[in-house]
């Protein structure tokens, strides 16, 4: 499997949010108004200008207190369900950067009708796009495809101080990640795992059950595929010609 | 730091103690997870459960203020368990050295206490020497007054009971730390410490690095590889400043500011110069005239000549037996002392312990400077919080400079590098470099000096002030300067160096005038060879990562310290798989090799001793009747309010920092998107405090102190656990002092406000680390 792959390894991140602020930077997307929720993560969740988010989770498990960190983003799935579902709608509203993989949304999001992006949202599985309400914009990580494009490494990933955010070939963070589950399960990390490697583009390794990270750690597909998707990926060589008939 | 940052990477135990490296040393994580894929063990000490401790392979927690029991019952384990390395303590170390007859100890307090000044008489401390001035020494470490005898016998009273009933920690937690800390005493294994604020702002804050120095020494991890005592420092230059005399009390590079009785140049000199018998001692110091004399050559060029005790008598002089540290310049603020202050680039008001009190000097002044990036608490005081801008008489004059990253010039790290940094972007307005802004202003005040000739004109006028470049300050200029050259043609080991050039290393500098330099500890940074700070050469030929070409170390580009107890008396190393230096039987090959001097002990004893902070949870100190420090200094004034075992004040409170604000926050709190990702004030306390106050997660509290109090939003969390210490239940939160009232509307205020002014007797660094506070919904 061609193009790139981010390879993201929390038991290396110590939430120092470099990456969240650097993708700001990057993107240059506003701060967003945030208050103290009685949590160190903070804003609390994605939006339109927030595409990058370590979420933080204290839990006691396997008798021992642990705070969790999970430096969220959009996972580029292989094949992205929002890119299906909106091309039920709105033709190259969402498309696939071939060279890299990028999963891209574009200016033409903002065609998509009210009901059309709650499908599109819906059918993430790990509940990734956020619209502007004023514009009507859709927007997530971009997989920096304007530094990506230019030999550079994305902003998240040239920032981290850690070794927990990784960018590459695919098959060369594919081996990188499968290498340090072994080195993990070695240690007795019994639990050592990547979520969802085999679809996605963003690959997390964990070391305790995902869910403990995050509700959406691993993909949720009975939020993420709604009937309607069902339907047209049953159909799916003919879905661009449903379109095309409906325009 | 003995070592520096990639050094970690070679450690096979990590201590993070008195520190939360994870959120403010990110970078170190770098190194920690490299140690850590070789195999080292991470453990982390802390009254809190931080990030740092997210990452550990043992955590276990500790009531603030108690970390010299911590470590004191790891002291006994090491002895009583042998597990100390013999050669190394009885030849590299003062463990084999005679006390002499006056030392003793008794109930907390050691020989030549003085109940009146509070200060110990240091002489009772003293060696015992021979008849040639040397110390005598026991190598076998069996005599009964040897010095390592009577650690033995002060550190076996620190029992795990006694450890237990103090720190809180749970006996068999702390069996599990000293056991695999105490593992690296063999000399194939290294371990290395990483503390910061949490160890020295307290009451006993150079003790508790004492107290971990000796535990290093013990083990033999000094000089070595992935080992050393390893200091995170404050600020990124923080490193830099103190080696360039920020603090009051030094001169550039370590010399001392003279005092009122040193009244000529040749008593100055004698007083710090070190006189040894001791053939095998180095006693570097002993070139402190080189230095000092270069030092004044430096300042005052031409001027500073022999028969005019090279200028010494124009630099001030310190009144005998007084202190001029940060609390003890804000006290005398406060009392109206002065009326003349430039705050440049800090924040006071929000910064300084008990910053209520700091807030209430700044209105006894005439006038004050206020240089910083932006406004802040400090330039803004007279219209902060209850303060009536018509009852302040202080004029406030605000001038904006140029950020880091807006001129050019050199960081030291901690690790020491010094690392020239290059000019990315023009400052923006009016905002103008520090450099330029000192060279007008001086400029002024010696125009004032030649059109008015005032009392004492001579330092003004023959100050040397040549380090601009068409009119602007010249950042190489200066760092030449620091480096130093010779005055005259000089010849030295048969080779003559040309008046005007740069000294190759302070090794050739001359207590006759014949060369210059403002930093002695800084010559062999920018020599003839070039900016040696700017190098940039990325191979390394160590295989330690010592990168010997990348930027510049001091000493001479010494990159670990006491690197020659890296190696055995013959010079081999003793952990060959990471060498530092070895002998190859004609000289040392690797890094630049580094004995070491025999120090006088601290001015609160020889051994470190557990005593608890000024204000605490318990009514008696569980080792001594003596409750507090003996010799710590006490401000009295109106302003200086303190509450120890007082019921309004029932739970333990500590300051700390967070990743996305630096210091007290007046750059980052500028900048959304970090203000974002840390927006306001908030106070972190277990679920059990939280339960007992009836407080939830996310609602607003009122914490308060003896001195003041402030808001925060309640974070209740299992990181935090209540202790049990001395048969009661104590409770602990933590705070971060980034916040101040000037911006953001509704972020909180600072949480100095807080903390007591009362600091080490040592440093005077503020016991900001352990207060007592009440916790409350608002």
């Amino acid at each position: 499997m061609a193009g790139k792959t981010f390879f993201i390894d929390t038991t290396k991140c110590t939430a120092c949010r470099g990456c969240q602020v650097a993708c700001k930077q990057w993107n240059q997307l506003p701060a967003t108004k945030t208050f103290n929720w009685g949590s160190f993560q903070n804003p609390a969740d994605l939006s339109f200008s927030t595409f990058k988010l370590v979420r933080f989770r204290e839990v006691m498990s396997g008798g021992k207190l642990h705070w969790y960190f999970f430096p969220d983003q959009c996972r580029h799935c292989l094949e992205p369900p929002c890119k299906d579902t909106a091309e039920g709608y709105v033709q190259g509203a969402i498309i696939i950067d071939e060279p890299s993989g990028a999963v891209i949304y574009t200016a033409k999001t903002r065609e998509l009708s009210f009901d059309a992006f709650e499908e599109v949202r819906q059918s993430c599985p790990y509940n990734i796009p956020r619209r502007n309400a004023a514009t009507g914009l859709v927007s997530k990580c971009t997989m920096c495809i304007d530094r990506v494009q230019n030999g550079l490494l994305p902003a998240c990933v040239k920032v981290c101080p850690t070794g927990t955010m990784n960018f590459g070939d695919r098959d060369i963070m594919v081996d990188m990640a499968n290498t340090r589950v072994e080195e993990l399960k070695k240690k007795g990390y019994k639990k050592a795992q990547l979520l969802d490697a085999s679809s996605i583009r963003t690959i997390f390794l964990v070391v305790d059950d995902p869910m403990i990270y995050y509700k959406f750690a691993v993909a949720q597909n009975d939020v993420g595929i709604s009937r309607k998707l069902a339907l047209r990926k049953l159909f799916r060589p003919a879905a661009g010609l449903i379109t095309g008939m409906t325009k | 730091m003995t070592n520096h940052w990639n050094d970690i990477g070679n450690s096979d135990c990590v201590l993070v103690m008195g520190s939360n490296a994870a959120d403010n040393h990110p970078i170190s994580f770098k190194w920690i997870n490299k140690a850590k894929e070789k195999g080292a063990t991470l453990i982390s000490v802390d009254p809190r459960f931080t990030r740092t401790s997210s990452k550990a392979d043992f955590y276990t927690a500790l009531r603030s203020g108690t970390d010299i029991a911590f470590l004191g019952g790891m002291i006994n384990y090491i002895i009583e368990q042998k597990l100390y390395h013999e050669e190394y303590l009885a030849y590299y170390t003062n463990a084999s050295f005679i006390l002499g007859p006056k030392y003793g100890f008794s109930d907390g307090l050691f020989s030549g206490y003085n109940p009146k000044t509070r200060t110990y008489d240091k002489s009772y401390w003293a060696f015992e020497v021979d008849s040639e001035g040397i110390p005598k020494r026991d190598h076998s470490l069996k005599n009964p007054r040897c010095v390592f005898q009577q650690l033995k016998k002060h550190f076996s009273r620190y029992t795990y009971d006694k450890v237990s009933e103090i720190t809180g920690t749970p006996k068999e937690d702390l069996r599990k730390v000293y056991e695999m800390y105490g593992s690296t005493g063999t000399p194939d294994r290294v371990g290395t410490i990483m503390y910061a604020m949490g160890w020295t702002q307290h009451t006993v804050g150079v003790q508790n690095i004492r107290t971990m120095s000796i535990i290093q020494l013990l083990l033999g991890n000094i000089g070595m590889a992935g080992g050393g005592v390893n200091a995170l420092r404050g600020e990124s230059n923080v490193q830099g400043s103190t080696d360039h005399c920020l603090l009051w009390h030094i001169w550039p590079g370590y010399l001392k500011t003279p005092r009122a009785s040193d009244t000529s140049l040749e008593v100055y000199n004698k007083k710090y110069t070190p006189v040894t018998h001791d053939p095998l001692s180095a006693n570097w110091w002993g070139n402190y005239p080189k230095y000092s004399v270069s030092f004044l050559k430096s300042m005052f060029g031409d001027a500073a000549q022999p028969w005019n005790e090279f200028g010494y008598q124009w630099l001030p002089k310190a009144d005998n037996g007084k202190n001029y540290s940060w609390l003890y310049l804000f006290d005398a603020m406060y009392n109206g002392d002065f009326t003349g202050f430039f705050a440049w680039g800090q924040n006071p008001a929000c910064s300084g312990a008990n910053a209520g009190k700091n807030r209430e000097a700044l209105g006894k002044l005439d006038w004050m400077v206020n240089v910083n990036l932006f406004d802040n608490e400090t330039g803004s005081f007279w219209r902060g919080p209850g303060v009536d801008p018509k009852t302040i008489k202080t004029e406030v004059f605000f001038l904006p400079c140029a950020a880091s990253m807006e001129k050019e010039g050199s960081i030291t790290n901690s690790g020491r590098w010094m690392q020239w940094r290059y000019k990315a972007a023009e400052p923006p307005g009016d905002a103008r470099p520090d450099g330029d802004m000192m060279m007008e202003l001086f400029t002024k005040i010696r125009e004032l000096y030649q059109k008015e000739p005032g009392a004492f004109p001579e330092p003004i006028k023959n100050l040397k002030w040549d380090y601009t470049t068409n009119g602007k300050f010249d950042s190489h200029k200066m760092a030449k300067e620091i480096n130093g050259y010779f005055q005259k043609d000089v010849t030295i080991k048969g080779k003559t160096y040309k008046a005007g050039s740069l000294v190759p290393s302070f090794a050739f500098l001359q207590a006759d005038g014949t060369t210059s330099s403002a930093n002695w500890l800084y010559c062999n940074s920018y020599t003839e060879k070039g900016n040696m700070g700017a190098r940039r050469n990325t191979v390394d030929k160590s295989g330690i990562g010592l990168y010997s070409g990348w930027s510049w170390c001091w000493p001479v580009n010494r990159r670990i310290i006491y690197n020659r107890a890296s190696v055995d008396r013959y010079g081999n190393p003793w952990n060959a798989k990471r060498p530092v230096i070895s002998w190859n039987g004609e000289k040392w090959v690797g890094d630049v090799p580094d004995g070491g001097w025999p120090r006088p002990g601290l001015a609160d004893g020889p051994f470190p001793e557990h005593y608890e902070p000024l204000e605490c949870p318990i009514p008696n100190n569980p080792m001594s009747s003596q409750f507090i420090n003996p010799i710590v200094q006490v401000f009295e004034g109106a302003a200086d309010f303190r509450a120890t075992c007082d019921p309004r004040y029932p739970i333990v409170a500590s300051t700390y920092r967070v990743t996305v604000h630096w210091q007290t926050g007046c750059m980052t709190r500028n900048q959304p998107w970090l203000l974002e990702a840390m927006p306001q004030m908030f106070c972190e306390m277990s679920e059990e405090l939280a339960e007992l106050r009836g407080i939830k997660n996310g609602e607003k509290v009122i914490v308060e102190s003896a001195r003041g109090k402030v808001w925060a939003v309640a974070i209740v969390t299992k990181r935090f656990r209540p202790f049990k210490v001395a048969g009661t239940t104590v409770h602990q939160v933590g705070m971060p002092w980034c916040f101040g009232w000037f911006t953001p509307k509704n972020g909180g205020d600072s949480s100095n406000l807080l903390t007591p002014s009362v600091g080490d007797p040592n440093t005077v660094i503020p016991e900001t680390k352990a207060v007592m506070v009440n916790v409350r919904k608002a």
